[in-house]
């Protein structure tokens, strides 16, 4: 299997994470990676106030496609698009394509839809995953990545159809519920990719988002995404004096000043500390889940670009290599 | 006035922030350190992860607070938000007899609105807030608030139940009748036929159902709903700006002291979490070249760390003057980055320590 191959296996990725692990960045990392494999990438964002929009100098991102960067076969660079979508818009196309244009007029002039939402729960989430389903069967890009809603709501979020189909028995509602759910117990079709950081409470969260996905939704999961790691903690754990005695006395870089020594201790002390307590959580995450890890690296950056995200998206490729071509 | 000076004065204390910056921990930092000041503290969480629950002995939902032993001179207790069962309580207190109450709690549509309709959990937080303030005798009262994708939805949550029992669809539904829905008026009629086509007429006939069985509570919501919002905005009521240095979430702050303004409240203090540690008087670009002289080396990895805090310190440091300025003159406070999880008292003491300058 090549890389191409390891993204478009299922066409749908949906990236799942509580907030603040960045699931944001890596999903759209992924497509990135995608791109630059020469895939085409649709991006869903459901929570339509991401900052994807301004990473691409765009105002904002609509219910219709929007091109975030067309394809350039001279680089091999396939195109890559988004699309934010909403339930209530969802739901008008649906009606509007399926000959119940007069109901949605209604629906729409008398907020009714407010009500309907309420009524049944997981509607909003059945339409959405309704729409990417679609999107998914016209074969709207080689990959699809849907940023899944954040914290813990991914898991009432693939629920959604299973719940709404205990409450709504006919209708195009009902349909469109059992459709979710084919596509999402179908590993050829979707896979949930998990997204967390290399700490203590964001790991036991995925732990258990993890096994609820697998036993109440049945849904393939993709490898686990571990965001913001600070590497091997080794070379920190060498108090500077004496890696200075270990360089080459001729190297002037190496003579450290005591301002130079306080301020690497400081720096061995913090980064090795987080690197040595994140080393832990990745290895107890190994243990208590046993689905292939992705580490991306911690970018020192308070204003992640898009050059951030690229560097980010080749990492993401080299380590999927190592996945699927083990020497 | 600074944080100390907050704890010390205020009843309640309303920490808001995007998600996964620490909100739910600042919160129960405060508590802590009110209980060390001698004061009577509860902390109500929602959601809180599990070691931090444990650590709060904290079980499982409860709407009770629960005491919390330690070694402070004042009082302790903390109680996790059960959203549904606050409403519960709600809808049995403004019910006109126990028969109401069990007829809307019975209710599939109530249920779906206590269980999932999106700002009750927000509503219910404000409401329980409300009920401790009103009697349970506690001198402080911390609430930590839902992440939401839009900030405010803890303010605006009292109204929006009031609004949604407003809306004139309903009362199309409950005007015709009282209790038992006998007759619907033909508009409406029609127009649930158009809806139960496309969800089904068992969902249209349980929220008839509902707002039938409703009728009559609406006044009691509404008022309870303006008293919670006399609360938030009282004096005696301070909001508390949780954030991390980044980009997106400083955006977020920002964009939530600007919406509090416009609701005539203010931002009393800014604490700003996961702060990376300021290598002092460094030449970030010097480290760089070091770090480069000496690539291959343990040497050169240490000062490739110490630039890449330098840079990251750079970034961090822009953003937070940003803050500063906006949410001046409230106190801003900063908690590094710690090399420590903090999921227990001793770690949270630390915390609260570092948040009220008595270590750095």
């Amino acid at each position: 299997m090549d890389p191409a191959q390891f993204l478009t296996a299922p066409r749908v990725t949906i990236v799942a994470g509580k907030g603040g692990v960045g699931k944001t960045t890596v999903a759209l990392t992924m497509a990135l990676a995608a791109t630059k494999l020469g895939l085409s990438a649709l991006l869903i964002e459901i929570e339509g106030k991401s900052a994807i929009a301004a990473l691409f100098d765009r105002e904002s991102i609509g219910y219709e496609e929007t091109e975030l960067s067309p394809a350039d076969p001279a680089l091999g660079r396939g195109r890559l698009t988004a699309r934010a979508l909403t339930p209530d818009d969802a739901l008008m196309e649906y009606l509007r394509e399926h000959n119940m244009k007069r109901i949605s007029g209604r629906l729409a002039s008398s907020g009714a839809l407010d009500m309907v939402a309420t009524a049944t729960p997981g509607i909003r989430d059945v339409l959405i995953l309704g729409k990417v389903k679609q999107l998914e069967r016209s074969g709207a890009a080689d990959v699809i990545i849907v940023d899944a809603p954040a914290a813990g709501h991914a898991i009432s979020f693939l629920r959604s159809a299973s719940g709404l189909l205990d409450a709504v028995n006919v209708g195009p509602i009902e349909t469109q519920a059992r459709e979710v759910m084919d596509l999402l117990s179908d590993p050829e079709r979707c896979e949930v990719v998990l997204v967390t950081l290399p700490e203590e409470t964001p790991v036991n969260e995925m732990v258990e988002t993890a096994y609820s996905l697998e036993e109440l939704v049945g849904v393939k999961l993709g490898p686990v995404v571990v965001n913001g790691c600070l590497g091997d903690p080794a070379p920190f754990d060498t108090d500077p004096a004496d890696a200075a005695a270990e360089v080459d006395p001729h190297v002037s870089a190496a003579e450290l000043s005591a301002a130079d020594l306080v301020a690497l201790r400081m720096t061995t002390t913090f980064i090795g500390g987080r690197a040595h307590l994140q080393a832990e959580q990745l290895e107890r995450l190994e243990r208590e889940l046993p689905l292939p890890q992705l580490a991306l690296p911690f970018r020192f950056t308070a204003d992640m670009s898009l050059t951030d995200i690229g560097a980010l998206a080749d990492e993401w490729l080299d380590q999927v290599r190592l996945l699927v071509e083990p020497s | 006035m600074n944080l100390a000076e907050l704890i010390d004065t205020k009843s309640v204390i309303v920490c808001c922030g995007s998600g996964g910056v620490g909100k739910t921990t600042t919160a129960a930092v405060l508590a802590i350190e009110a209980a060390r000041a001698g004061r009577r503290a509860v902390v109500v969480t929602i959601d809180p992860a599990r070691r931090l629950a444990d650590a709060l002995g904290l079980e499982g939902l409860t709407n009770e607070p629960a005491v919390i032993d330690g070694d402070w001179p004042g009082e302790l207790a903390a109680l996790m938000l059960d959203t549904e069962g606050t409403f519960n309580g709600l809808v049995t207190k403004y019910a006109g007899s126990p028969e109401q109450a069990e007829r809307i709690l019975s209710n599939r549509f109530y249920k779906n609105i206590a269980g999932a309709m999106s700002g009750t959990q927000e509503y219910m937080a404000s409401e329980k807030l409300y009920e401790l303030h009103a009697d349970s005798g506690f001198d402080l009262i911390v609430v930590d608030t839902p992440p939401t994708r839009n900030a405010l939805d803890f303010l605006e949550a009292p109204n929006r139940l009031a609004r949604f029992l407003d809306h004139k669809l309903y009362r199309l539904v409950t005007a015709p009748t009282r209790g038992i829905v006998r007759v619907v008026n033909v508009a409406a009629q029609s127009f649930f036929r158009s809806v139960g086509k496309v969800v089904g007429g068992d969902v249209i006939a349980d929220a008839i159902e509902f707002f039938a069985a409703f009728d009559g509570m609406e006044q009691g919501f509404k008022e309870r709903a303006r008293s919670v919002e006399q609360l938030l905005a009282a004096e005696d009521t301070a909001f508390v700006l949780v954030a991390s240095p980044r980009a997106d979430t400083v955006a977020e702050a920002m964009f939530f002291a600007d919406e509090l303004q416009k609701s005539k409240l203010a931002v009393r203090a800014l604490i700003i979490n996961r702060v990376h540690p300021h290598p002092a008087d460094r030449d970030p670009v010097r480290d760089r070249e070091r770090a480069n002289e000496l690539a291959g080396t343990t040497l050169g990895r240490q000062f490739e760390a110490l630039a890449d805090l330098g840079q990251i310190s750079a970034g961090e440091e822009a953003h937070l003057r940003l803050l500063t300025e906006r949410i001046g003159p409230a106190p801003v406070v900063r908690v590094p980055y710690l090399t420590v999880e903090v999921h227990d008292l001793a770690s949270l003491t630390l915390v609260g320590d570092i948040l009220m300058g008595r270590t750095t």
